[in-house]
């Protein structure tokens, strides 16, 4: 059971300016379904102030106290000081939150910075962020979003990370790109990674593919209830079948250039291409 | 909070001790605390006590008494038997288990085969929780040391064919290993006409106390010790027995021998009832797992477009233990693996309810769960961005699944 402060059992118990607002000035939408939580943020403006906010989320009690706060603590405030608003600030406003559920908090900000971003006529995606490159394809994260959070809250673990970001939460596959942008967002060099091994003789780097395959690769996608093949070997270019739930899984694009072909490339060579047979 | 204001509907994770039951314990806390190992009268009468519990156990599951070993909880006897049966046969290199096991089995197999390199075959399950015997069947081959396949999911309750599973593994000269720990005690079970070659089962989900378990282990069958030490158990698991967790548990066998045709009857018309009418008064909720091949217990419900953490806060404000398979209540992130092996879309495996019932569970208890649970699921839905028969809002990602494959 988690430890909730009074405050978020508050305001989940009854929280404040539940419902859509028919003429809010704008609107901040963050998250998914199948994030597991999603906020929508309603703002009616006027003259610069925030006159009135409403929220309707789904997700669990630290998400639904969050957006509650997020709501009193922007209503009266300019636009300019709504701006400053941070998750730490959402969080303290909870009287703190258990550092699992700290991207319930992060994911006010966002709903606010894209609701304020709509207002003054600013592209929002509702979906996707326009800003950087997504790093965790599981949760739609991106490298610019786990900047911000690790600069705001002196993160410094993947952990941390994931906790505020959620970012790394899924298959794990991004978590050494999260390293390298923790050690960024620090200001710290990352670690060096390690050399490909030297140059492999054609005989070498079959039978090092086809290890990495079996041994790294089959295991990951099998966890998922899919699977893969070797069909082919022709000098830098692999071919595999994907199998089992891979066939048809709307991701298994991105399985095949992305972990298959990384997991390669890292292991036995920077310049192998994988393609479905 | 006192159990006489809580509606318990999480037997699937623990039970209460049963009266007779702690009352049968009790003295071995107290004034009979010899050793059984002991040369005295003292020592040795706890040892015939145990005898008499292990016999209990014995006729609950239809096995012979020294086919018994006592164990400290489910786990243990899981992580035992697939480590006897591996190093019992070390030419064999391949694991079979299913995707929808418990830690207590999964997350061994996952460790053996990253660190050890076993072979490791996870069978899938379709929509409604079942296993594909011929994809069982295929899977088998004459490098598999062990099978393990639960009876009874704890999460939806589905029954896997235990009966068919063990003629098919033992026609193919595997190890076959059950997890059992849901089914003892809800549904029959003989061992004497099943080719089972080991079996583990828990003590507190049938109303004895934490810290204690059992596996089956059939006479003959090449068996390893996990604890090393002295003689107890035979020298098949080492180090002082737990005389009253073990006692309570031969008083919790009788017990449950007794009460297996309540937990088929009356039991199950209780999760009926309940399961049906929550059905029929919310909207967009739905059974998860098979609805007849399935615990008599068990009952694990989505409701769409919410969240089962914040279902879960609101049923205990109103003193209702019960539980869920959604991503915040296990702090992974994603929901319960189980949900996502059936292919539970995430509209609806994010809002799922696990109820599960016990001998008792009252009709009151019952009534007041169908009295209070659409008031809180409409709550929750008014506060929700998602509603019935509207287009998502944030269709996008609702495609994507959070696997990586």
């Amino acid at each position: 059971m988690w430890e909730y402060t009074d405050i978020v059992k508050e305001h989940f118990l009854n929280p404040k300016n539940v419902g859509e607002m028919k003429d809010a000035s704008c609107v901040g939408e963050v998250g998914s379904i199948a994030c597991g939580d999603a906020l929508k943020l309603f703002l009616k403006i006027e003259d610069g102030i925030i006159r009135d906010a409403s929220f309707q989320t789904f997700g669990c009690a630290s998400a639904i106290a969050s957006s509650s706060a997020l709501t009193e603590l922007v209503k009266g405030k300019t636009v300019d000081e709504a701006m400053k608003i941070t998750n730490k600030d959402i969080a303290a406003a909870l009287g703190g939150l258990p550092k699992e559920k700290m991207h319930c908090s992060v994911m006010g900000e966002e709903a606010l910075e894209a609701a304020i971003k709509s207002w003054r006529g600013e592209k929002v995606d509702a979906v996707e962020h326009s800003e950087g490159e997504i790093v965790c394809e599981c949760f739609g994260v991106t490298d610019e979003q786990i900047l911000h959070a690790v600069r705001e809250n002196d993160l410094k673990t993947i952990e941390d990370v994931t906790y505020y970001t959620k970012a790394g939460g899924g298959c794990a596959k991004c978590h050494e790109k999260i390293e390298a942008l923790i050690a960024q967002a620090r200001g710290e060099t990352p670690a060096p990674t390690p050399q490909p091994a030297k140059k492999l003789t054609n005989l070498q780097r079959m039978k090092l593919i086809e290890e990495v395959l079996e041994k790294e690769i089959r295991p990951r996608l099998q966890m998922d209830g899919g699977d893969i093949e070797l069909a082919d070997i022709d000098g830098l270019v692999v071919s595999v079948n994907l199998r089992g739930h891979c066939v048809g899984c709307p991701a298994s694009q991105a399985t095949v250039q992305g972990t298959v072909q990384g997991i390669l490339r890292e292991k036995v060579d920077p310049e192998i291409v994988v393609r479905e047979a | 909070m006192s159990a006489q204001n809580v509606v318990y509907l999480d037997n699937n994770a623990t039970t209460r001790v049963a009266p007779e039951v702690l009352e049968a314990m009790l003295p071995f806390f107290s004034e009979r605390y010899g050793n059984p190992s002991s040369m005295h009268n003292f020592g040795g009468s706890v040892g015939r006590e145990m005898r008499e519990a292990r016999e209990s156990l014995a006729d609950l599951l239809g096995c012979g008494t020294d086919e018994i070993i006592f164990t400290s909880c489910g786990t243990e006897s899981d992580n035992t038997a697939i480590r006897s049966a591996l190093t019992a046969q070390p030419q064999k290199r391949h694991i079979i288990t299913t995707r929808v096991e418990h830690p207590a089995v999964l997350s061994l197999c996952k460790f053996l085969e990253r660190s050890q390199g076993y072979r490791v075959t996870y069978l899938g399950v379709d929509a409604e929780g079942r296993l594909d015997m011929r994809e069982l069947e295929d899977s088998l081959s004459d490098d598999t040391a062990i099978v393990s396949i639960m009876w009874a999911n704890n999460e939806t309750g589905v029954l896997f064919p235990i009966p068919e599973i063990a003629t098919l593994v033992k026609s193919r000269g595997s190890i076959l290993h059950t997890d059992a720990v849901q089914a003892v005690g809800k549904v029959p079970i003989n061992l004497g006409n099943l080719d089972v070659d080991m079996l583990s089962l828990s003590g507190h989900k049938l109303h004895a106390p934490k810290g204690v378990g059992a596996l089956y282990v059939r006479r003959k069958l090449p068996y390893r010790p996990y604890l090393i030490g002295g003689h107890q158990e035979h020298g098949r698991r080492a180090g002082t027995e737990n005389t009253t967790g073990i006692i309570a548990l031969g008083a919790a066998a009788r017990a449950a021998k007794a009460h297996l045709p309540v937990e088929n009857t009356v039991v199950r018309a209780l999760r009926d009832r309940l399961e049906n009418a929550l059905l029929k008064a919310v909207s967009d909720s739905r059974l998860n797992g098979h609805k007849t091949e399935r615990l008599p217990n068990t009952s694990n419900i989505s409701f769409k477009y919410i969240e089962g953490e914040a279902i879960l806060l609101l049923l205990d404000q109103l003193g209702i233990a019960a539980s869920s398979g959604s991503a915040c209540t296990s702090g992974s992130l994603e929901p319960s693996h189980v949900l996502r092996a059936m292919g539970i879309p995430f509209t609806y495996a994010h809002g799922s309810i696990r109820f599960s019932l016990s001998r008792y569970t009252t009709d009151a208890d019952v009534d007041y769960v169908i009295k209070n649970v659409p008031g809180i699921i409409e709550t929750l839905r008014k506060i929700s961005p998602y509603k019935q028969g509207e287009a998502e809002p944030l269709s996008p990602l609702d495609a994507k699944p959070a696997c990586g494959c």
